[in-house]
């Protein structure tokens, strides 16, 4: 999908759950349990996405050209027919990026005054 | 499992379909993992939390997509949005200002405590209802199914001391009236039953509004005496600002006296009665108990109550019964206008969903459901609705004040209707159901068309079922739009009639002013005489008067004063009524209403009470009870036995308005009147200009004030506008049904244009292909033209059915018009057929231009 840096700017923020979804989705293409599995996995339990908000996000972020469903599955083996998987679009990876740098920014600016201790 | 599938329905089915095995297989997953009887249950509470947050979520997004779309698809087709919200707001803004006006008059309560057992009782000879006699109610009072009876009857009083004198309404009632009504004064206190025995000269309750305008709001009135009539009456209470009983004009409450009470003429029926039912007695037994009071009644007075019984009547129904038919007519009227505006707009929805169908395709293969499709295509439904709905409100705000001329002004209630949140809640509820109904079988269709398949280019669409539902809306349309058109004819014939009819006397520059002439100054001839003499004198002075006379009251103003007549030399029984209607005048009264004198002479000032008693009778007077005899010269009597002999013979008179039957009519002389005859005393001052008559207003009432400075001057009116008054809540419901009439018939042509529209350019081809074997241009043409007139036929007739039954529903308003009136409905049927034609006429000529060559080429 042809993207635009206007077109980027336009999703950010992005709700939690997608920014998190996106980077579940960074290096590898997964099935929708495999995502919140990784998420949980990724932030030491402390965000479990919920089937619904799982989903209802996957919808959107469709709809936006963040992800797309990726036909390439796993070995038959290793593969349940029922699951979809889904690969991030290079267009996800601009949004993912961009709020990225604008969360970085943030935490500059809250260096700068003192109230980021350590380092993070 | 089964609770989380269940719950998945919460979803919108297209979502769940998508995800829902997958997000089963997940929370199959979480359960596994999850141990312990708490634990599980804390897992399924959360998932139900999360199921219900995220189905909402979930709905919204699609909702806002919908609208998005919506917006999108309405901007891109402004000219079909636009007449679509304009005949939404039309259907539902003429709904929302009837509704407002039929609430106010005949649904909503009626502001006294336990209103709904409130009843009025009448007499009810056959046929009829009458006021009520003192024992008579007497009798009633003894009724059981009551918790409380009270009586009150009409009365006025001159107020002098207060700046102007002042005519003031009045009502006389009994003490247990107000707490009857549940409404404490808001001060001092109600009557008691005891002051009754000091009759007229007890104490008065004042109105809020006279208490504010002729008393200053005077926080110290109570106890204070006041000059009513020239005595003094001592004000004990106030009413509050929103108390009005029995009419909103009424400023004076007094006690019936005791006299009054225990009075024992039979006859003498001008009482109005109302009781409280107790609670759990229902109007109907109560009704059963009244007519078994009745009976008791019959068999004490056989002559004068013979046949007659007792009507009990739902308060709230007696004061609206007047306005009723009206406003059910124009609900009626409006339900039909709202019923073709959806009929239409379903058609235009369906119309453009065919031409909408590849692009319905092409999100259906985008992976649009049917239920997507449904739903996109009912929001947009609504959306219309709403946008209709907001503008049909600010249509019915624009429409309020004409219609409030509907409420009658019997109504014990002083605000107008008004768009109050009662109402927006019924336009609310209208709007959403208006965007169901036009927008629920487009929508249908609109996915049923999935299921048709062969979309491919080229294929033809309409035909068969769907082109069934779009000529049954058709049909729809021009029946309902036939059932408007006739009605409005038929009450538009009614109201030519009643204008049309001759009230017996000229309107034309005829000033009306009532000088009441009450008090115990004006009950002797010596004091009487003089006064009319002055003024009318006075005013016959005045440059532009071109004549002046007094009556006892003008026509129409008071419709009363029917007396038993006995012409001499014939028997009479009670049931042939021979009776009359019958006014005190000065002479001149019938040159100032130019009242032809037929035969014999006007009274005259030399009619005076030593010399035998005259009148002067109406020529239906003088044919009923002398036909083919010469009447001057016969006597006839009244019940006071004085015999009178008729000098003149005079046209008659339309007494009760251009709208009724009239009683004959009998003059009497006005100085040969009794003195106790307060009533009939000539009270209306009759003034025929050659100026415009309301330019003599401040003469006249200088002429008043110099014969009696104590004298109030009330009801200033034209004899046109009293004639008027009578139609004008008629006129204003036929400018209102000849509008709707005008919109259904417009809306019902564009139906019939939208549908041949539709036929001929989805028969392009085969009308190509028939002129190419050889059809003339003049076939084409018929066969377009008799389907509409196929579709005008099948909703015609049916119509006219249906219009009959309902003006037979509404027959008492057709004023002696019949409901199969012949011109009425050849009239409609004349204008059905120019609405066919209109409606045919681009889509035929479009058929009949149509060139074979180019029908083939594109359709390859």
């Amino acid at each position: 999908m042809p993207y635009t840096q206007t077109n980027v700017d336009a999703l950010l923020p992005l709700p939690a759950a997608t920014f998190h979804i996106l980077i579940a989705l960074a290096k590898e293409d997964r099935h929708g349990y495999a995502v919140i599995q990784d998420v949980e996995q990724r932030t030491g339990g402390e965000i479990r996405l919920s089937a619904g908000t799982l989903y209802r996000s996957i919808q959107r972020m469709l709809e936006q050209g963040l992800l797309r469903e990726t036909r390439d599955r796993p070995a038959p083996e290793l593969d349940d027919e029922r699951r979809r998987y889904y690969r991030i679009t290079p267009f996800g990876e601009a949004v993912a990026r961009a709020e990225a740098r604008r969360m970085a920014e943030l935490v500059k600016m809250a260096r700068a005054q003192g109230l980021v201790l350590g380092k993070v | 499992m089964r609770f989380y599938s269940a719950l998945l329905h919460l979803y919108p089915a297209s979502f769940r379909a998508e995800y829902g095995e997958e997000m089963r297989s997940i929370v199959a997953a979480r359960r596994r993992e999850t141990k312990g009887t708490i634990a599980r249950l804390v897992l399924w509470v959360d998932t139900t939390l999360e199921v219900v947050g995220n189905a909402i979520a979930v709905h919204w997004d699609i909702l806002r997509q919908d609208l998005r779309f919506t917006a999108r698809t309405l901007t891109r087709s402004p000219g079909f949005a636009l007449t679509a919200i304009l005949v939404t707001a039309l259907g539902i803004g003429a709904n929302t200002a009837a509704f407002s006006v039929a609430d106010f008059v005949m649904l909503r309560q009626l502001p006294y405590a336990g209103a709904d057992r409130l009843v009025k009782l009448w007499e009810a000879p056959p046929g009829g209802t009458n006021q009520v006699s003192a024992p008579v109610y007497r009798e009633w009072k003894t009724a059981k199914s009551f918790e409380a009876m009270a009586a009150y009857h009409g009365s006025a009083f001159n107020l002098v001391g207060q700046g102007d004198p002042q005519r003031l309404a009045g009502s006389a009632v009994t003490a247990d009236l107000l707490p009857m009504l549940g409404v404490r004064p808001m001060l001092g206190r109600f009557f008691n039953a005891s002051e009754a025995a000091e009759g007229n000269t007890g104490p008065v309750v004042l109105s809020y509004h006279v208490w504010e305008t002729q008393f200053g709001s005077d926080p110290d009135i109570v106890g204070r005496p006041i000059l009513l009539d020239g005595s003094p009456r001592v004000v004990i209470g106030v009413m509050p600002n929103d108390f009005h009983f029995p009419t909103r004009e009424v400023a004076v409450w007094t006690l019936i006296g005791v006299d009054e009470l225990r009075e024992d003429d039979v006859d003498n029926t001008w009482w109005e009665v109302i009781g409280k039912l107790r609670p759990g007695v229902s109007r109907e037994q109560a009704a059963a108990e009244m007519d078994l009071i009745g009976r008791r009644l019959q068999q004490k007075y056989p002559e004068q109550l013979e046949d007659v019984g007792v009507f009990v009547n739902p308060l709230r129904a007696d004061f609206s019964d007047q306005s009723r038919l009206l406003l059910l007519a124009l609900s009626g009227a409006a339900a039909c206008v709202l019923l073709i505006a959806c009929a239409n707009l379903a058609n235009l929805l369906l119309a453009r969903g065919l031409t909408r169908r590849k692009e319905i395709l092409v999100r259906t293969a985008l992976g649009a459901g049917r239920e997507r499709l449904v739903r996109q295509s009912m929001t947009e439904s609504f959306v219309l609705a709403a946008l209709g709905g907001v503008l049909g409100v600010a249509v019915a705000y624009a429409a309020l004040p004409l219609l409030t001329r509907l409420v009658p002004t019997t109504l014990p209630v002083s605000d107008a209707p008004s768009i109050d949140p009662r109402v927006l809640v019924f336009a609310a509820v209208l709007t959403a159901l208006t965007g169901i109904a036009f927008g629920a079988l487009p929508a249908w269709r609109s996915a049923a068309r999935l299921d048709l398949g062969g979309l491919h280019d080229g294929a033809r669409s309409g035909g068969g079922r769907r082109e069934w539902a779009r000529s049954a809306l058709v049909t729809a349309e021009v029946m309902a739009s036939v059932v408007l058109l006739i009605s409005a004819g038929l009450l538009m014939r009614a109201l030519l009639r009643i204008q049309s009819v001759d009230p017996g006397f000229k309107t034309e520059r005829v000033l009306i002013l009532h000088t009441a002439l009450t008090g115990a100054r004006y009950d002797t001839a010596t004091h009487r005489n003089p006064f009319y003499q002055n003024v009318l004198e006075g005013v016959r002075a005045v440059p532009g008067v071109a004549s002046a006379a007094y009556i006892t009251a003008v026509p129409i103003e008071l419709q009363g004063g029917v007396w038993s007549v006995f012409p001499e030399g014939q028997a009479t029984t009670r049931g042939q009524a021979k009776n009359a209607t019958s006014r005190f005048v000065t002479p001149g009264y019938f040159e100032t209403l130019g009242i032809p004198i037929r035969r014999g002479r006007d009274v005259s000032d030399t009619d005076e009470p030593g010399q035998p008693r005259v009148a002067v009778v109406s020529e239906s007077f003088a044919k009923r009870y002398w036909p083919n005899e010469d009447p001057i010269g016969r006597r006839f009597g009244f019940p006071d036995t004085v015999r009178r002999t008729v000098v003149g013979v005079v046209g008659d008179v339309r007494m009760r308005g251009p709208d009724r039957v009239s009683e004959p009519q009998v003059y009497l002389a006005y100085k040969q009147i009794e003195d106790d005859q307060d009533v009939y005393r000539p009270k209306d001052l009759v003034i025929r200009s050659s100026v415009p008559p309301t330019t003599l207003i401040p003469a006249v009432r200088r002429i008043v004030r110099q014969a009696d400075p104590q004298q109030p001057i009330s009801n200033i009116k034209t004899m046109s506008a009293i004639v008027s008054d009578v139609t004008a809540a008629r006129s204003v419901q036929v400018r209102v049904l000849v509008a709707f009439a005008a919109v259904a018939f417009l809306l019902a042509a564009i139906g019939i244009h939208g549908l041949l529209s539709f036929t001929v350019s989805s028969r392009r081809h085969e009308i190509g292909v028939r002129m190419a074997l050889g059809a003339q241009r003049s076939q084409i043409v018929y066969l377009i033209m008799r389907q509409g007139f196929l579709l005008a036929a099948v909703g015609v007739v049916p119509g006219m059915f249906i219009a009959y039954a309902a003006g037979r529903a509404m027959q008492s308003l057709l004023a002696g018009v019949e409901p199969a009136d012949t011109i009425t409905f050849i009239g409609a049927g004349a204008l059905c057929l120019v609405m066919t034609l209109v409606g045919s006429l681009v889509p035929t000529l479009r058929a009949a231009r149509v060139d074979p060559a180019t029908a083939f080429r594109a359709d390859t």
